[in-house]
C-alpha cells in the first residue's frame, strides 16, 4: 500500500519536471518564432505605413516612423493619375493588364496539368513515362534561357508586346509545374478506381469527370495558387516582351521607381507596390490553408 | 447461359512471361476459384478475363465468342476488387447506379435494381452514405452490390475477403456461397486461402509461377494431388513428404522408411503401381491420415500400416493438437484428436493410413 502511494508521488514529480520541460522548450520554440515573424514582417509594415504618410513628413523623419497623419490620397495617385513615363493614369492600366494575363494562363496551365496529370498517371502508354521525364526538365530549366526562343517564336506569331503573348508563355512555361503536381497526385488515387469504372461502362472524359475531378480540389487548389503567385509576380518576360500600355504590373513598378524625376514620391511608390502585391496576397490569405493541405495530404485518406 | 473458355492464353510484360499458356473453362453457373502463392498471375488472369489486361497470345471466350480485343464494358461481367474499388465520392447509391448511369440506363429501372440489390444485401440503410463512413464489412457488402447490380454473364471476383478480419472473413465466406447458390452466376472467384477455394469452388485451379498446376474438383485437388506443388500448398498444416525405397514383401509392393529407433520400416502399398516407378519415391501422408496405432483401428481400417516414432512437440489447439514426430531423420506433423494426444519425448507407434498416401516421383514431382 505504502509502496502505491510513493508511486504515486514520484509519477506526480515527474509529471511536473515534464510539464515544465514542455513549457520552456515552447516558450523558445515560439520565441524564435515572433522574432523571425518580425523580420518578416516589419518591412512590409515599413511599406505599408509609408503609403499613408505625406511626402514632405516622409522626406522630414526618414523612411522609418511612424505616421503623423492617416492619407489616402498616395493610393488614389498611385491607382489613377501618377505618371510613369509620360503617361498620367497610375497601375491601373498595367493592373487590368496583370489580370487579363494571369487569370487565363493560370486556369490554361491548370487544365493542362489536370488532363497531362491524368494521362500520365492512369492512362500510361509506350514512352508515357519518357515524356513525363522531359517535362519535369522544364522545372529546372531558368526562364531566362528561353528568352532567345520565345522573342523568336512570339515574333513569329506576330504576338510580340501583347498580353497574349505572355499568356502563351506563362501557360507553356507553367505546364511543367502544373503537370508534376497534379500527375504526383493522381498516381495516389488507386487504380483499381479506374478498373471498375471502365467496367461499369466509363470512358476516359467520364471517369475524369466523375472520379478524379471530385478528388482533384486540393491539388487544384495548390497548383492555382502557385500558378496565379508565380505569373503574377513575373517580371522578366513581362519587362523584356511588352513595354508602355501592354506592361503586367511588375514592369510597371520598375518603370514607376525608374521614371525619376527629382523628388522619389515614396508615399505614391509604397502604394503602387502595395497595390502590385496585393491579389497574390489575397489568395494566400484565403488559400494559404488549402495550399498547405494539397501540399501534404494524398487523394484517398 | 454462360461460359467461359481459356486456351494457351499467355501473357508477358515486357520479357517476362506471367502466365505460360493457360487452359481453363467454366461451365454455365460454376462456380472456379483460382489459387495460388502470391505473385502466380492470379489477378492478371483475372484481368485478362475482364478484359483490363491485354493479351499477349491464346483466347478467350464468354459464350463461345471470342473477347480478347473486346472492351472490358461490352463483356458483360462485374468484377470485386480486393480494395473494393468504391468511388470514394460518391453515396453507396450512386457507387451502385454508376454502371446504369454509365449505359444510360432509365432512372424508374435504376431505382428498381438499386432496391433490389440493397434489399438483397440488406445494405438499404447504407445507400446515402460515402464509403469512407463504412466498416470493411460493410465497404464489402456495397462492392458486392455493385456488381450484383449488373446481372452479368459473369462474376469476377479478386480475393474480396482478404482486407477483412478473421471471424468477418469467414462469415463472408458463407455469405458468398450462399448467394451464389441463390444467383447461380459462372463465377471466377481469385483467391490465395486454399480454405476459400475448398469451400467455395466446384473447380480450383491451383496456379503456380504462371501455369495451372491442376485443375479439378475440390476432393481430387486434395485426394490425388497431381504433383507436390499442388499437395504441399492445398492443406494446412501442409502433407508431409518421406523420402522412401520401393521394395517387395510377399509379393506385394511396399515403401520402406527409417523410423524412430534407427531401423527401417516396411509399409505396403495399396495403390497399382506403373511399371517405370523409381526406386526412390516421396511419400506424402497428410496429418489427418496419421493416427495413434490400436488393435481395433487396424482391424477397421486394413490399410493402417505401423511405424515407430518419437513425439518431439505437441501442440494443442483446441479442437485438435498437432504433433511434431521424428522419423530418423525427418520430422512430420500429425494431427490428433485431443483424447488420444501422445505426449512430448515419447515413443508412439502411429498408424499411417496407406489408402490416402500419395506416392511422388522426386524427380519430376508429379503423382504416381
Ligand atoms: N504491370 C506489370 N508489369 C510487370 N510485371 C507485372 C505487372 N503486373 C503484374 N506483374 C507481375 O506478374 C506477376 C503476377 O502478378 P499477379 O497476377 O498480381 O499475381 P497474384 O495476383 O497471383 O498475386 C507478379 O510477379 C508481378 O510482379
Ligand atoms: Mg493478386
Amino acid at each position: 500500500m505504502g509502496d502505491v502511494s510513493l508511486d504515486q508521488a514520484q509519477d506526480r514529480h515527474a509529471a511536473t519536471v515534464a510539464a515544465r520541460r514542455h513549457f520552456l522548450t515552447r516558450f523558445v520554440i515560439y520565441g524564435l518564432l515572433v522574432i523571425f515573424a518580425a523580420i518578416y514582417l516589419v518591412p512590409l509594415l515599413v511599406v505599408v505605413l509609408n503609403s499613408f504618410r505625406d511626402q514632405q513628413e516622409i522626406a522630414r523623419n526618414g523612411l522609418i516612423s511612424l505616421p503623423r497623419s492617416f492619407r489616402l490620397e498616395a493610393w488614389g495617385q498611385a491607382w489613377s493619375t501618377y505618371c510613369i513615363g509620360g503617361t498620367c493614369e497610375g497601375m491601373q492600366r498595367s493592373f487590368y493588364n496583370s489580370l487579363k494575363m494571369t487569370i487565363p494562363a493560370t486556369i490554361i496551365s491548370t487544365v493542362v496539368g489536370a488532363m497531362n496529370g491524368y494521362i500520365l498517371s492512369k492512362w500510361r502508354f509506350k514512352g508515357s513515362e519518357a515524356l513525363f521525364t522531359c517535362m519535369l526538365l522544364g522545372v529546372f530549366i531558368p526562364g531566362q534561357i528561353s528568352l532567345m526562343p520565345w522573342a523568336f517564336i512570339l515574333g513569329n506569331l506576330g504576338l510580340s508586346n501583347s498580353t497574349y503573348g505572355l499568356i502563351v508563355i506563362h501557360v507553356i512555361q507553367g505546364i511543367s509545374f502544373t503537370t508534376l503536381f497534379c500527375r504526383n497526385y493522381y498516381v495516389s488515387i488507386p487504380d483499381d478506381l479506374i478498373k471498375a469504372a471502365r467496367i461499369d461502362g466509363a470512358g476516359f472524359w467520364r471517369i475524369f469527370r466523375k472520379i478524379i475531378l471530385p478528388l482533384s480540389s486540393p491539388i487544384l487548389i495548390v497548383t492555382v495558387i502557385w500558378q496565379f503567385t508565380g505569373i503574377w509576380n513575373e517580371y522578366l518576360f513581362g519587362v523584356v516582351f511588352t513595354s508602355g500600355q501592354q506592361q503586367p504590373i511588375t514592369a510597371a513598378l520598375v518603370a514607376l521607381t525608374a521614371s525619376g524625376t527629382n523628388v522619389r514620391a515614396y508615399d505614391v511608390m509604397s502604394a503602387a507596390v502595395l497595390i502590385g502585391a496585393l491579389p497574390p496576397l489575397l489568395i494566400y490569405l484565403f488559400g494559404g490553408k488549402y495550399f498547405v493541405r494539397g501540399l501534404t495530404q494524398g487523394a484517398i485518406k | 447461359m454462360s461460359t467461359l473458355t481459356i486456351r494457351s492464353l499467355r501473357k508477358n510484360y515486357g520479357a517476362v512471361e506471367v502466365l505460360k499458356g493457360i487452359d481453363l473453362e467454366a461451365q454455365n453457373g460454376e462456380f472456379i476459384a483460382l489459387v495460388g502463392p502470391s505473385g502466380c498471375g492470379k489477378s492478371t488472369l483475372l484481368a485478362m478475363i475482364a478484359g483490363l489486361e491485354t493479351v499477349t497470345s491464346g483466347e478467350i471466350r464468354i459464350d463461345g465468342r471470342l473477347v480478347n480485343s473486346v472492351a472490358p464494358k461490352d463483356r458483360d461481367i462485374a468484377m470485386v476488387f480486393q480494395s473494393y474499388a468504391l468511388y470514394p465520392t460518391m453515396t453507396v447509391r450512386e457507387n451502385i447506379t454508376f454502371g446504369m448511369e454509365s449505359r444510360r440506363v432509365p432512372k424508374p429501372q435504376q431505382d428498381e435494381a438499386v432496391k433490389r440489390v440493397a434489399a438483397f444485401l440488406q445494405i438499404e440503410p447504407l445507400l446515402g452514405r460515402k464509403p469512407g463512413q463504412l466498416s470493411g464489412g460493410q465497404r464489402q457488402r456495397v462492392a458486392m452490390g455493385r456488381a450484383l447490380v449488373r446481372d452479368p454473364k459473369l462474376f469476377l471476383f479478386d480475393e474480396p475477403l482478404s482486407n477483412l478480419d478473421a471471424k468477418l472473413r469467414v462469415d463472408m465466406r458463407t455469405e458468398i456461397k450462399k448467394l451464389h447458390h441463390r444467383v447461380g452466376k459462372t463465377t471466377v472467384y481469385v483467391t490465395h486461402d486454399q480454405v476459400e477455394a475448398m469451400t467455395l469452388a466446384s473447380r480450383i485451379a491451383v496456379m503456380h509461377q504462371g501455369s495451372v498446376q491442376q485443375f479439378d474438383e475440390p476432393a481430387t485437388i486434395y485426394n490425388r494431388p497431381a504433383n507436390m506443388f499442388v499437395a504441399g500448398f492445398m492443406g494446412s498444416p501442409a502433407m508431409n513428404f518421406l523420402p522412401a525405397e520401393l521394395s517387395e514383401e510377399g509379393g506385394r509392393p511396399t515403401v520402406v522408411l527409417p523410423t524412430a529407433d534407427g531401423k527401417t520400416a516396411s509399409l505396403p502399398i495399396v495403390q497399382a503401381l506403373p511399371s517405370d516407378t523409381p526406386r526412390q519415391l516421396l511419400l506424402g501422408i497428410r496429418p489427418e491420415h496419421i493416427y495413434r496405432f490400436d488393435p481395433d483401428l487396424a482391424r477397421r481400417k486394413p490399410s493402417i500400416a505401423q511405424i515407430n516414432a518419437v513425439v518431439e512437440l505437441v501442440e494443442p489447439t483446441g479442437a485438435e493438437t498437432m504433433a511434431v514426430l521424428r522419423l530418423g531423420a525427418k520430422e512430420i506433423t500429425g494431427r490428433f484428436d485431443p483424447d488420444g494426444t501422445p505426449r512430448m519425448g515419447e515413443t508412439v507407434t502411429l498408424g499411417i493410413d496407406m489408402a490416402r498416401a500419395c506416392l511422388f516421383d522426386p524427380t519430376t514431382q508429379r503423382l504416381i
